[in-house]
Protein backbone atom coordinates (compact mmCIF):
# COMPACT_ATOMS: atom_id res chain seq x y z
CA UNK A 1 0.00 0.00 0.00
CA UNK A 2 2.52 2.43 -0.82
CA UNK A 3 -0.15 5.22 -2.70
CA UNK A 4 -2.99 6.54 -1.79
CA UNK A 5 -6.09 5.41 -2.84
CA UNK A 6 -9.30 7.84 -3.66
CA UNK A 7 -13.23 6.47 -3.82
CA UNK A 8 -15.99 8.68 -5.01
CA UNK A 9 -19.60 7.76 -4.19
CA UNK A 10 -22.84 9.45 -5.56
CA UNK A 11 -25.61 8.90 -2.51
CA UNK A 12 -29.03 8.92 -4.05
CA UNK A 13 -32.06 10.98 -1.89
CA UNK A 14 -34.47 8.41 -0.76
CA UNK A 15 -32.75 5.35 -2.14
CA UNK A 16 -32.92 3.23 1.52
CA UNK A 17 -32.83 -0.35 -0.39
CA UNK A 18 -28.97 0.92 -1.90
CA UNK A 19 -27.98 2.30 1.33
CA UNK A 20 -25.31 0.85 2.11
CA UNK A 21 -23.60 0.00 -1.31
CA UNK A 22 -20.83 2.58 -0.53
CA UNK A 23 -19.73 0.94 2.55
CA UNK A 24 -20.06 -2.24 1.86
CA UNK A 25 -17.55 -1.42 -1.51
CA UNK A 26 -15.17 0.00 0.50
CA UNK A 27 -15.19 -2.23 3.42
CA UNK A 28 -14.41 -5.13 0.31
CA UNK A 29 -11.73 -3.30 -0.67
CA UNK A 30 -10.22 -2.51 2.69
CA UNK A 31 -10.16 -6.49 3.09
CA UNK A 32 -8.59 -7.02 0.26
CA UNK A 33 -5.70 -4.68 1.45
CA UNK A 34 -5.58 -6.85 4.30
CA UNK A 35 -6.84 -4.10 6.33
CA UNK A 36 -7.29 -5.37 10.62
CA UNK A 37 -10.76 -6.56 10.97
CA UNK A 38 -11.22 -3.57 13.73
CA UNK A 39 -10.05 -0.84 11.29
CA UNK A 40 -13.16 -2.57 8.84
CA UNK A 41 -15.58 -2.67 11.23
CA UNK A 42 -15.17 1.06 12.63
CA UNK A 43 -14.75 2.46 9.15
CA UNK A 44 -17.91 0.14 7.74
CA UNK A 45 -20.48 1.61 10.59
CA UNK A 46 -18.98 4.99 10.75
CA UNK A 47 -19.41 5.10 7.04
CA UNK A 48 -22.82 3.63 6.76
CA UNK A 49 -24.40 5.79 9.32
CA UNK A 50 -23.22 8.35 7.38
CA UNK A 51 -24.58 7.17 4.26
CA UNK A 52 -27.99 6.43 5.48
CA UNK A 53 -27.98 9.76 7.59
CA UNK A 54 -27.54 11.80 4.31
CA UNK A 55 -30.76 10.02 2.43
CA UNK A 56 -32.83 10.59 5.65
CA UNK A 57 -32.11 14.13 5.94
CA UNK A 58 -30.37 15.39 2.90
CA UNK A 59 -31.55 13.71 -0.18
CA UNK A 60 -28.57 12.15 -0.48
CA UNK A 61 -24.93 13.95 -1.58
CA UNK A 62 -21.31 12.89 -2.39
CA UNK A 63 -18.64 10.58 -0.40
CA UNK A 64 -15.18 10.91 -0.82
CA UNK A 65 -12.73 8.68 0.60
CA UNK A 66 -9.05 8.38 0.70
CA UNK A 67 -6.89 5.24 1.95
CA UNK A 68 -3.87 5.63 3.01
CA UNK A 69 -0.65 3.34 4.93
CA UNK A 70 -1.68 5.52 8.26
CA UNK A 71 -5.30 5.95 7.64
CA UNK A 72 -8.74 5.81 5.86
CA UNK A 73 -10.43 9.36 5.44
CA UNK A 74 -14.05 9.71 4.85
CA UNK A 75 -15.26 13.29 3.98
CA UNK A 76 -19.35 12.80 3.38
CA UNK A 77 -21.06 16.27 1.72
CA UNK A 78 -24.78 16.91 1.07
CA UNK A 79 -26.71 19.97 0.35
CA UNK A 80 -29.37 19.42 3.34
CA UNK A 81 -30.79 21.69 5.66
CA UNK A 82 -27.63 21.52 7.72
CA UNK A 83 -27.71 20.52 11.60
CA UNK A 84 -29.08 23.66 13.81
CA UNK A 85 -28.11 22.26 17.22
CA UNK A 86 -24.61 19.88 16.66
CA UNK A 87 -24.43 19.20 20.14
CA UNK A 88 -28.33 17.79 20.25
CA UNK A 89 -27.93 16.17 17.54
CA UNK A 90 -24.83 14.17 18.76
CA UNK A 91 -27.01 13.01 22.36
CA UNK A 92 -27.35 9.73 22.16
CA UNK A 93 -31.18 8.92 21.26
CA UNK A 94 -32.30 12.30 20.20
CA UNK A 95 -33.65 11.94 16.52
CA UNK A 96 -35.01 14.16 14.09
CA UNK A 97 -36.13 10.84 11.55
CA UNK A 98 -39.54 11.01 10.04
CA UNK A 99 -41.96 7.91 11.00
CA UNK A 100 -41.77 6.02 7.42
CA UNK A 101 -38.12 5.69 8.11
CA UNK A 102 -38.29 4.83 12.30
CA UNK A 103 -40.38 2.09 10.31
CA UNK A 104 -37.56 0.87 8.51
CA UNK A 105 -35.43 0.17 11.71
CA UNK A 106 -33.59 3.80 11.70
CA UNK A 107 -34.14 6.28 14.37
CA UNK A 108 -33.10 5.22 17.48
CA UNK A 109 -30.51 8.57 17.82
CA UNK A 110 -27.98 6.81 17.43
CA UNK A 111 -26.49 7.48 13.72
CA UNK A 112 -24.09 10.65 15.25
CA UNK A 113 -23.08 9.06 18.02
CA UNK A 114 -21.70 5.54 16.24
CA UNK A 115 -20.08 7.77 13.70
CA UNK A 116 -18.08 9.85 16.41
CA UNK A 117 -17.64 6.40 18.48
CA UNK A 118 -16.22 4.64 15.41
CA UNK A 119 -13.97 7.38 14.00
CA UNK A 120 -10.79 8.39 15.45
CA UNK A 121 -11.26 12.03 14.18
CA UNK A 122 -14.73 13.47 13.05
CA UNK A 123 -15.39 16.86 12.27
CA UNK A 124 -18.74 18.78 11.56
CA UNK A 125 -18.90 21.60 8.82
CA UNK A 126 -22.57 22.53 8.96
CA UNK A 127 -24.86 25.73 7.05
CA UNK A 128 -28.13 25.94 7.99
CA UNK A 129 -30.15 26.48 4.57
CA UNK A 130 -26.91 25.42 2.97
CA UNK A 131 -26.03 21.56 3.64
CA UNK A 132 -23.40 19.22 6.25
CA UNK A 133 -19.99 18.33 5.68
CA UNK A 134 -18.83 15.39 8.10
CA UNK A 135 -15.46 14.08 7.88
CA UNK A 136 -14.13 11.30 9.33
CA UNK A 137 -10.73 9.26 9.95
CA UNK A 138 -10.16 5.95 11.06
CA UNK A 139 -6.12 5.44 12.00
CA UNK A 140 -5.11 1.86 10.66
CA UNK B 1 -21.89 -24.91 16.03
CA UNK B 2 -21.93 -24.14 12.10
CA UNK B 3 -25.16 -21.76 10.88
CA UNK B 4 -26.46 -25.05 9.06
CA UNK B 5 -26.34 -27.09 12.50
CA UNK B 6 -28.10 -24.54 14.21
CA UNK B 7 -30.93 -23.92 11.65
CA UNK B 8 -31.42 -27.65 11.45
CA UNK B 9 -31.86 -27.77 15.35
CA UNK B 10 -34.20 -25.08 15.65
CA UNK B 11 -36.24 -26.01 12.78
CA UNK B 12 -35.86 -22.85 10.87
CA UNK B 13 -37.17 -22.27 7.37
CA UNK B 14 -34.39 -21.35 5.17
CA UNK B 15 -34.70 -18.04 3.34
CA UNK B 16 -31.58 -18.29 1.56
CA UNK B 17 -28.54 -20.51 2.10
CA UNK B 18 -24.72 -20.62 0.72
CA UNK B 19 -22.44 -23.16 0.78
CA UNK B 20 -20.04 -20.44 2.45
CA UNK B 21 -22.33 -19.01 4.59
CA UNK B 22 -23.88 -22.59 5.97
CA UNK B 23 -20.33 -23.78 6.96
CA UNK B 24 -19.69 -19.87 9.30
CA UNK B 25 -19.80 -20.68 12.91
CA UNK B 26 -22.26 -19.26 15.51
CA UNK B 27 -20.30 -18.42 18.88
CA UNK B 28 -23.41 -15.49 19.77
CA UNK B 29 -26.80 -14.74 19.43
CA UNK B 30 -28.00 -11.15 19.27
CA UNK B 31 -31.64 -9.77 19.46
CA UNK B 32 -32.61 -6.00 17.93
CA UNK B 33 -34.68 -4.49 15.51
CA UNK B 34 -32.96 -0.95 15.76
CA UNK B 35 -30.26 -0.91 13.09
CA UNK B 36 -27.82 1.54 14.72
CA UNK B 37 -28.03 0.08 18.23
CA UNK B 38 -27.53 -3.82 16.15
CA UNK B 39 -24.80 -2.53 13.96
CA UNK B 40 -23.00 -1.17 17.39
CA UNK B 41 -22.85 -4.05 19.74
CA UNK B 42 -23.09 -7.06 17.65
CA UNK B 43 -20.08 -8.94 17.42
CA UNK B 44 -19.02 -11.00 13.93
CA UNK B 45 -20.61 -14.26 14.38
CA UNK B 46 -23.63 -13.77 16.02
CA UNK B 47 -26.58 -14.87 15.09
CA UNK B 48 -29.32 -12.00 14.48
CA UNK B 49 -32.73 -12.33 15.37
CA UNK B 50 -35.23 -10.04 14.47
CA UNK B 51 -38.55 -8.29 13.04
CA UNK B 52 -37.03 -5.84 10.96
CA UNK B 53 -37.35 -7.05 7.51
CA UNK B 54 -35.75 -5.11 4.57
CA UNK B 55 -32.56 -4.60 2.42
CA UNK B 56 -30.93 -2.54 5.29
CA UNK B 57 -31.35 -5.24 7.82
CA UNK B 58 -29.45 -7.35 5.04
CA UNK B 59 -26.80 -4.00 4.69
CA UNK B 60 -26.46 -4.20 8.91
CA UNK B 61 -25.58 -7.96 8.72
CA UNK B 62 -23.16 -7.62 5.95
CA UNK B 63 -21.62 -4.58 7.24
CA UNK B 64 -20.96 -6.53 10.56
CA UNK B 65 -20.35 -10.02 9.36
CA UNK B 66 -23.08 -11.58 11.41
CA UNK B 67 -23.39 -15.11 10.56
CA UNK B 68 -26.78 -15.29 9.59
CA UNK B 69 -30.00 -13.81 10.36
CA UNK B 70 -33.76 -15.42 11.65
CA UNK B 71 -36.58 -13.36 10.96
CA UNK B 72 -38.80 -14.17 14.06
CA UNK B 73 -42.44 -14.09 14.35
CA UNK B 74 -43.12 -15.25 10.70
CA UNK B 75 -42.44 -11.49 9.33
CA UNK B 76 -43.38 -11.32 5.80
CA UNK B 77 -40.38 -11.40 3.17
CA UNK B 78 -40.08 -8.81 -0.09
CA UNK B 79 -38.77 -10.51 -3.01
CA UNK B 80 -35.99 -7.81 -3.58
CA UNK B 81 -34.49 -8.59 0.09
CA UNK B 82 -34.43 -12.54 -0.81
CA UNK B 83 -32.43 -11.60 -4.13
CA UNK B 84 -29.86 -9.61 -1.98
CA UNK B 85 -29.63 -12.15 0.29
CA UNK B 86 -28.67 -14.56 -2.24
CA UNK B 87 -25.70 -11.90 -4.39
CA UNK B 88 -24.52 -11.42 -1.30
CA UNK B 89 -24.56 -14.86 0.09
CA UNK B 90 -26.08 -14.31 3.19
CA UNK B 91 -27.82 -16.96 5.55
CA UNK B 92 -31.39 -16.07 5.91
CA UNK B 93 -34.11 -17.67 8.14
CA UNK B 94 -37.37 -17.67 9.00
CA UNK B 95 -39.32 -18.95 12.05
CA UNK B 96 -43.39 -18.08 13.47
CA UNK B 97 -41.35 -18.05 17.11
CA UNK B 98 -41.19 -14.38 19.01
CA UNK B 99 -37.79 -13.18 19.04
CA UNK B 100 -36.96 -14.08 22.61
CA UNK B 101 -38.21 -17.59 22.01
CA UNK B 102 -36.05 -18.03 18.92
CA UNK B 103 -32.96 -16.83 20.52
CA UNK B 104 -33.26 -18.78 23.48
CA UNK B 105 -33.56 -22.12 21.09
CA UNK B 106 -30.41 -20.75 19.61
CA UNK B 107 -29.02 -20.30 22.92
CA UNK B 108 -29.92 -23.65 24.16
CA UNK B 109 -28.33 -25.27 21.19
CA UNK B 110 -25.25 -22.95 21.93
CA UNK B 111 -25.13 -24.67 25.04
CA UNK B 112 -26.03 -21.17 26.97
Amino acid sequence: MSDSIKLNYQINDEDFTRAGEASGDVKKRLRQMGCSPEVIRKVAIAMYEGEINMVIHADGGEINVEITPEDITMVLKDKGPGIPDIEKAMQAGYSTAPDNVRALGFGAGMGLPNMKKYSDEMHIDTVIGEGTTVTMKVYQ
Amino acid sequence: MTVKEIAEKCAFKILNSAESADAKEVRSVYCCDLLSIAMSRMSEEAAWVTVMSNMNTLAVASLTDVSCVILAEGVAVEDNMLAKAKEQEIALFSTDLPVFEAAMMIGKALGM
